[in-house]
């Protein structure tokens, strides 16, 4: 069926709404990045700032230490990604491809497990991370995140696992290649886009939470970046807008730029050149 | 075989450490306090810094820690650290965030712990702010009034009475004002009610209202009076009866109504008096604005308040230390500094003195004028208050405000489902 001129306009604007209706918060927050205060301040706000200043900048880098707290983000959120991928793939490939009543019921517990609120968990975790003296420590919370983020990264690994044809290993198999050569030279490759687009989910589930960190994060110097930002907010919400919406812009850029670079691999034909010619 | 042993013997080591407490002590007797603060405008977190700096140049033997903490989330972070027995030494909170904590046994009676100065130097009904049973578990220190934001050059042209702390308005006067302040799609005033609770309690003392009973059995029971109506339907008058008042802004924080206050959209805004900071940078070049009292009603100028407070927690192994530190933070020309940083009042008779406090510049001295009238804020120690306010009274209220309920149903909704709320607390 032809898609008529009309309905594909329709489509365009449609999906120009949700592309506007996504910028918004991301734009208006460069904007009010850039403001002076009293701009800040005014009736009619423009998206272009006025007078554009770098003070907001300069006041949340001189009140709150910046750096060391998107340094602490960065190593908390990529070894979160990074392990729970390292977990996340046999595990997955094992669900998949060897469909038995555990492996229906690890699924089942997967979907259950994100029913579960972080409050319900986070004095039990507290306590057993104190005792493993992982308390304040960027590697427990490290852990954290990797239990956290293991769940979904597995779902979302198994569903990968299972669009990779099993005849493609068989072929292999009937080409000579022994198990582990066919899961390294023939699976792996084919999962590429899968492995990436968990890690990135982790990454970023990582790098935006804020409660755990909040709690097992002591001192200054080892909190992340979602903790630190709450520091330019004071008693009844009121905010410190400029450095705020500064600090916050500074900190989206990163899970930008790695959606940004990682994106070709997610979007990339999943099994190109799988289908021998 | 060999591989089990030693994952054992590792898992045994880990409980072993894990057990063994640091207690904030060193081997060589130095202590270390950790001195979680809520201070986040750039002046009072430096005030905050270079006091701790202070403190440790001349105290060698007890060095405090600084601890960036926030207000957004101070309740459940506390209350994991608490649980965990991971708490700071000493705590910045406030007054009515403290009842669960102190209750819960979190908190030291500081009682003994407190010097005489300290304790002579804050009054007594700003002590009262933090008293729980018979315990006192916090220093009340910085708090501030709800005052009335003005555009003054909009009030000289209308020619009303500006009031002053010594003659404030009534509150009759005050709708009067607002409607002659009012027309041609501008208000005399914006209710800024998004937390209409507290807002409405505090400044209901003024007229006397107390909401909350305490019979002698210590149950408090929730009565709606006749004092307790005349704020509420001041305000539900001026948004629906008068139109002195703007209806949108009733759903918004403080700082939302500033541009329309800044635009001449408003003549006057309800505003905590710590407010004044964000107008000094925000407000247009040239705008002239001044700081009214609250208008009085039966018992004058009095308003509930919660003070910003200093704790020290139960669990510390160094409780003289930090009560010492406490002491510190809070001698008057220091009290000053943090009041000047939060450009709050300080609750310490002597600080108050100060002449930085007393000048016209920005006000200061209506709001110093006012000290000597804030109370403790109704129901801060009313257990199952929280939920009281959120399930019950913010709705209640905001839909009063807007219009959509009447005085009659507020009150059955304020005393009936309130009391039922409260009895769960008090079985």
């Amino acid at each position: 069926m032809r898609t008529s001129g009309a309905a594909r306009t329709g489509q365009y604007v449609a999906l120009l709404a949700y592309l506007v209706f996504l910028a918004f918060p991301f734009l208006w927050l460069v904007s009010t990045a850039f403001k002076p205060a009293r701009e800040l301040g005014s009736l009619h706000p423009t998206w272009i700032p006025e007078n554009p200043t770098l003070a907001n900048f300069r006041q949340a880098f001189d009140e709150q230490p910046l750096l060391d707290a998107a340094l602490n983000s960065l190593v908390a959120a990529l070894g979160a990604a990074v392990v729970a991928v390292l977990i996340a793939t046999p595990m997955a490939y094992v669900m998949a491809r060897h469909r038995t009543t555990l492996s229906r019921m690890a699924t089942g517990w997967v979907v259950v497990s994100q029913a579960f609120p972080f409050v319900l968990v986070i004095i039990p975790l507290f306590l057993v991370l104190k005792n493993l003296r992982l308390i304040n420590s960027v590697p427990g919370l490290i852990m954290v995140y990797v239990v956290w983020a293991l769940p979904f990264a597995l779902w979302m690994l198994v569903g990968y696992v299972r669009a990779v044809p099993a005849e493609l290993e068989e072929a292999a198999a009937v080409d000579g290649a022994g198990k582990l050569r066919t899961l390294v030279s023939v699976t792996a490759p084919l999962l590429a886009p899968g492995i990436v687009a968990t890690a990135l989910f982790a990454f970023i589930t990582a790098w935006n939470e804020f409660f755990f960190a909040l709690v097992l994060l002591k001192t200054p110097e080892k909190q992340t970046l979602p903790v630190v930002l709450t520091h330019f907010i004071g008693a009844e919400g009121v905010a410190d807008l400029g450095p705020l919406a500064a600090a916050a812009f500074l900190a989206t850029l990163p899970s930008l730029v790695v959606f940004a670079v990682i994106q070709k691999r997610i979007t990339g034909g999943m099994l190109a050149g799988a289908v021998k010619s | 075989m060999r591989a089990r042993w030693l994952i054992t013997a590792l898992l045994l080591c880990l409980l072993v450490g894990g057990c063994t407490g640091d207690d904030g002590g060193f081997a060589d007797g130095r202590v270390t306090l950790r001195f979680q603060s809520l201070a986040w405008q750039e002046e009072s977190v430096a005030a905050n810094k270079e006091l701790v700096k202070e403190w440790n140049a001349t105290h060698p033997d007890v060095e405090v820690e600084y601890v960036q903490g926030s207000w957004d989330s101070v309740h459940d972070q506390l209350l994991t650290s608490f649980e965990g027995g991971e708490a700071p030494d000493i705590i910045h909170d406030a007054s009515d965030d403290l009842a669960d904590f102190a209750y819960g046994g979190y908190l030291a009676d500081l009682r003994e712990l407190l010097p005489e100065r300290l304790t002579s130097d804050i009054p007594r009904h700003s002590w009262e702010t933090t008293t729980f049973g018979d315990g006192i578990y916090g220093v009340p220190f910085l708090q501030e009034p709800r005052v009335l934001i003005a555009n003054a050059t909009w009030l000289r042209e209308s020619g009303v009475r500006i009031p002053t702390p010594e003659d404030p308005w009534t509150w009759e006067e005050f709708r009067e004002a607002a409607e002659e302040l009012s027309g041609d799609g501008k208000y005399g005033v914006a209710w800024p009610l998004k937390e209409p609770v507290s807002a409405t309690l505090n400044l209901s003392l003024s007229a006397g209202g107390q909401l909350f009973h305490r019979d002698e059995d210590g149950r408090v029971e929730v009565r709606f009076e006749a004092a307790d109506a005349v704020v509420p339907k001041t305000v539900h008058d001026e948004v629906n009866t008068d139109e002195s008042a703007s209806g949108t802004t009733l759903g918004m924080g403080g700082s939302d109504t500033l541009p329309g206050f800044f635009g001449g959209r408003y003549a006057m805004v309800p505003l905590g008096f710590s407010y004044r900071q964000q107008i000094v940078q925000q407000a247009p070049e040239g705008f002239d604005w001044q700081v009214l009292p609250a208008p009085a009603g039966a018992d004058g100028l009095t308003q509930g308040v919660s003070p910003q407070t200093l704790s020290v927690a139960e669990d510390s192994p160094h409780k003289k230390e930090a009560a010492e530190f406490i002491d510190f933070l809070l001698r008057p020309e220091n009290m000053v500094r943090l009041a000047l940083g939060d450009w709050m009042l300080p609750t310490g008779t002597e600080a108050l003195k100060d002449p930085a406090l007393r000048t016209t510049e920005y006000d200061w001295a209506t709001g110093t004028a006012l000290a000597a009238h804030l109370r403790s804020a109704p129901a801060q120690s009313v257990r199952g208050y929280p939920e009281w306010k959120d399930k019950v009274a913010t709705p209640a209220f905001q839909e009063y405000y807007s219009g959509a309920i009447d005085l009659d149903e507020l009150r059955e909704r304020l005393e009936k489902d309130g009391n039922l709320v409260l009895a769960r607390y008090q079985r």
